[in-house]
């Protein structure tokens, strides 16, 4: 088995678990998990309960519910709204990870509808069987027009779904698969094909067998006359698959490479448990990596969806769906098919809009008049930390904040200025603490 | 209802990035190529002695942009291009009419202008320019201006997607990934100067899009602030002060990646404060440009600053405002568009003028294409084929490129022939204005005529 965390497990490691099995906690949240110590916590998560939706219902800039299928960007916010107020955080995580490893943009599947069909399905079999995924993804609509399924028939083989299954999806560029092998599959996977409405788009997904190319194709070195069905088997079944799942599965939550005997140990796990997610999962979430490695940059949805759980605020403007855009990661839009660049979320575009985001996150919770503003440096943090939900600081952050409050109270040696301060400089703490490089990782 | 098509509305999103409202987007058409430049890695960059924060598109050795930029900056001024693009597909019909040719109010019932009410064209008496068109007829009397009435291309393609990206590969190729001016770039350019081609926009212009050297993307200059809500003044200060220590460096990797992008962030701030404070006044434009929402004067203005400051620029582009899908409410649209985009383009030539840069400058306005002969039902114009183009600047030759083709000899789909060739018109360009070879830019070259552009 791979090795377990043994170090304490308080507020900190029940905070980073929270971050990077889920969208961070809510007030209070990181104390109560960490009661359960590291077993139970993992389990609540890869575990839960009966799903519920808690807070505040989301709602458009008008306060009309979202549309997720009919406005502009309102399927982003119907997916961030789920991120903040599911009680199975963990569950949410996956359907990210899973939208961003078979990574399908509606820029050209042009159908709200089927991207949130392909939402769902990805939440539904996330930390399932991947082979049933995999199979599930291969003709899943959004998918059959994105990478081209639909277009390839006996006739006219197209391979773009092809080479990515192996490519992107289960083997990784270059491992253990030829140009033979992606022609091979392109022909075992023909058959499916849709139907076109003027007024739905695509619509009528369905296998024909006289699409299909039946004769005998020959893949990965065997023989057979394979279907679609086949494919997917094949690709899971080939031995390069289980490295390359683990190591992808991996890099979500821990951002560096695992030790081969850890790799070792995970590949066997995944075998053995006939090629399921969650046991993997459950054990990266044991791992002393997690706990004990390098913090990780959260993405934009994370670092929206974690802010607003901190501050216990719902969904309650559409400006989410062009500042998450401006900061890099447009939901249900990733840039290609093989998904978003992790190690690229900060630059001094993207960190500008992280603070554009901080104003939006903080907005209605500015305080305007001195009543019940604290007057030293030291409080007046304490109430801003407790506003995003009291997140554990590193000291030199602490350090940096407490400073630029003692000098910004300093500076206010008038009368006017010793009542009109305080409240400026609460301002301030909040904004500088959730831009701050410790809120931009986890 | 807006008066545009959707095929149009949705070419306007993909490439603006789409954060706007809309109730969805419309159907692609199955073929229609990808942007040129769809899929160049992009990296953000500072150069930090000019101040300016981009987005570098292509390859990726950052750390000799700065010499790079400093070098080419010394060395002899080069002749600069900008290209400016009428999205959606202006009328020509409209732009210069022919104001007394019967079959004009015939095709045109409701739509026609009066013969009154827009400047004569002075080179053929036929035309009016479009009253919003003044300002272009003020600089084609002072010579300053070609005008291509009717240009195009064989078998033209009416979707916007596909005719557009035809125009920015210089090709009609589907195919082509790099933009025309990205090649000519790859050919001129150096490895180590992203300014060279500069996209004034959020992203990457396709005509700029390169394959060899890098180019590059800057939005707005005078944007890059921070502003936080209830805070000011002197706590404003020392918040914005705070960024500094924030971003000192931390021993876990990526804590310090957060740091390092606060720090970068704050010392581009500290860089760009001078073009914040600058851009009320038009960065110092000795000359006034259109006020409004659209960026496009800034833009230009901007330019003109760079320009001025002797930012190693050789091929700019960017769009202009309004928009030419007039399938609907054409009149208004159509001038409002006009208006802004003629009256920014001539603040910027005086600019120009007054900072002694007019030689150094030459810029092309274009659309993907014209639009239909026949007016349609709702006081709209469809797609056509041959469009109208300029060429602005003191070196231009000043003399019309091909003429009025006539409302008598439309082609099958009852539009406008084209009688000049773009890709002509590029050739023409690198040769005559960039001294580049054309054959290693445009595919097929030694086809096109090369009309006379330069004085």
């Amino acid at each position: 088995m791979p090795p377990v965390y043994r170090g304490p497990f308080g507020k900190p490691q029940a905070e980073r678990l929270l971050w990077r099995a889920g969208f961070g906690p809510r007030p209070g949240e990181a104390e109560k998990l960490a009661k359960h110590g590291l077993e139970g916590a993992v389990r609540s998560l890869t575990r839960p309960g009966r799903e519920r939706l808690a807070g505040p219902k989301p709602h458009d800039d008008k306060g009309r519910a979202l549309a997720p299928l009919d406005r502009w960007g309102h399927d982003q916010l119907w997916w961030l709204d789920r991120m903040v107020r599911t009680t199975r955080p963990l569950q949410e995580r996956m359907t990210l990870v899973w939208h961003d490893w078979f990574a399908t943009s509606r820029d050209g599947v042009d159908s709200a509808r089927l991207m949130l069909n392909q939402n769902r399905l990805l939440r539904r079999l996330g930390l399932g069987s991947f082979q049933a995924l995999l199979t599930e993804v291969t003709r899943d609509p959004a998918m059959l027009i994105w990478l081209s399924g639909t277009d390839n028939t006996s006739e006219s083989p197209n391979e773009n779904y092809a080479r990515e299954l192996m490519e992107l999806f289960t083997l990784g560029a270059g491992r253990g698969y030829s140009e033979r092998d992606v022609r091979e599959q392109a022909r075992a996977l023909t058959g499916w094909r849709n139907d076109w409405d003027d007024d739905l788009g695509p619509v009528r997904f369905r296998y024909d067998r006289r699409r299909h190319d039946t004769g005998s194709k020959r893949i990965f070195g065997k023989r057979g006359h394979f279907d679609w069905r086949d494919s997917c088997r094949l690709c899971v079944q080939h031995p390069q698959h289980p490295s390359f799942f683990v190591a992808k599965l991996w890099s979500y939550f821990v951002p560096v490479a695992p030790k081969p005997a850890t790799k070792r140990a995970l590949q066997r796990l995944y075998v053995r448990s006939g090629y399921q997610t969650r046991p993997v999962v459950e054990a990266i979430l044991r791992h002393p990596a997690l706990y004990t490695g390098p913090r990780m940059v959260k993405s934009p949805s994370l670092y929206v969806a974690g802010l607003l759980r901190g501050l216990g605020r719902g969904v309650d403007t559409e400006a989410w769906t062009w500042l998450m855009s401006l900061a890099g990661q447009q939901l249900f839009f990733p840039p290609n098919v093989a998904g978003w660049d992790d190690s690229r979320w900060l630059d001094t575009a993207t960190f500008r809009a992280r603070w554009e985001i901080a104003a939006y996150a903080l907005r209605p919770h500015v305080v305007n008049d001195a009543n019940g503003i604290p007057t030293t440096a030291p409080e007046l943090l304490a109430k801003a930390r407790a506003l995003l939900g009291n997140p554990t600081l590193t000291g030199r952050t602490e350090a940096t904040l407490r400073g630029f409050a003692h000098r910004a109270l300093a500076d206010a040696n008038v009368g006017w200025k010793k009542h009109q301060y305080p409240p400026l400089i609460e301002n301030a703490l909040r904004h500088l603490l959730a831009s701050a490089p410790d809120l931009q990782t986890c | 209802m807006s008066h545009h098509c959707n095929e149009f509305s949705r070419v306007s999103l993909l490439r603006r990035g789409a954060a706007e409202a809309g109730r969805g987007l419309p159907a692609i058409e199955s073929g229609m190529p990808a942007p040129a430049g769809t899929g160049l890695d992009r990296r953000s960059f500072v150069a930090g002695a000019f101040g300016l924060a981009l987005s570098v598109y292509g390859l990726g050795k950052l750390g000799l942009f700065e010499d790079g930029i400093a070098q080419a900056a010394s060395g002899p001024a080069q002749p600069v291009l900008v290209s400016v693009f009428l999205p959606g597909g202006a009328d020509s019909l409209s732009v210069l009419y022919p104001a007394l040719d019967p079959n004009y109010r015939k095709l045109r019932p409701k739509l026609a202008l009066p013969e009154s009410a827009g400047p004569v064209f002075a080179e053929d008496e036929r035309l009016h320019w479009h009253p919003a068109l003044q300002p272009l007829a003020t600089l084609h009397g002072e010579g300053k201006v070609s005008v291509l009435p009717a240009v195009g291309y064989t078998h033209p393609d009416q979707s916007h997607f596909t005719s557009r990206h035809f125009w920015e590969v210089g090709a009609t190729d589907a195919r082509l990934a790099s933009g025309w001016m990205g090649r000519y770039l790859d050919h001129a350019g150096t490895p180590d100067n992203p300014l060279q081609g500069l996209s004034l926009d959020y992203q990457l212009q396709p005509a700029l899009a390169s394959t060899k050297v890098p180019v590059a993307s800057l939005a707005a200059p005078d944007e890059y602030t921070f502003w936080a809500p209830g805070v000011w003044g002197e706590v404003e200060e020392r918040m914005l002060e705070t960024l500094r220590p924030l971003g000192a460096r931390r021993s876990d990797p990526m804590l310090n990646q957060a740091a390092t992008a606060t720090a970068q962030a704050d010392r581009l701030r500290r860089q760009l404060a001078p073009f914040a404070a600058n851009s009320e006044n038009g960065f110092g434009s000795p000359v006034q440009y259109p006020q409004g929402d659209d960026s496009f004067g800034r833009q230009l203005s901007g330019l003109a600053a760079m320009l001025g400051a002797n930012l190693p620029l050789r091929c700019v582009a960017l769009t202009a405002p309004g928009e030419y899908d007039t399938h609907s409410d054409q009149p208004q649209a159509l001038a409002d568009g006009l208006d802004l985009t003629a009256r920014s383009l001539l603040a910027f030539q005086r600019d120009l003028e007054a900072r002694g840069l007019a030689d150094r400058v030459l810029t092309l306005v274009w659309s993907e294409f014209g639009r239909r002969g026949e007016e349609n039902g709702s006081d709209g114009t469809d797609h056509g084929a041959a469009g109208s183009a300029f060429l602005i600047g003191t070196r231009a030759r000043g003399q019309m490129v091909g003429e009025f083709p006539g409302l008598t000899n439309l082609d099958e789909d009852g539009n406008l022939r084209p009688t000049s060739d773009y890709r002509g018109v590029y050739c023409s360009l690198l040769e005559q204005w960039l001294g580049a070879d054309a054959s290693a830019v445009i595919p097929g070259a030694s086809a096109f005529a090369r009309p006379a552009l330069v004085a």
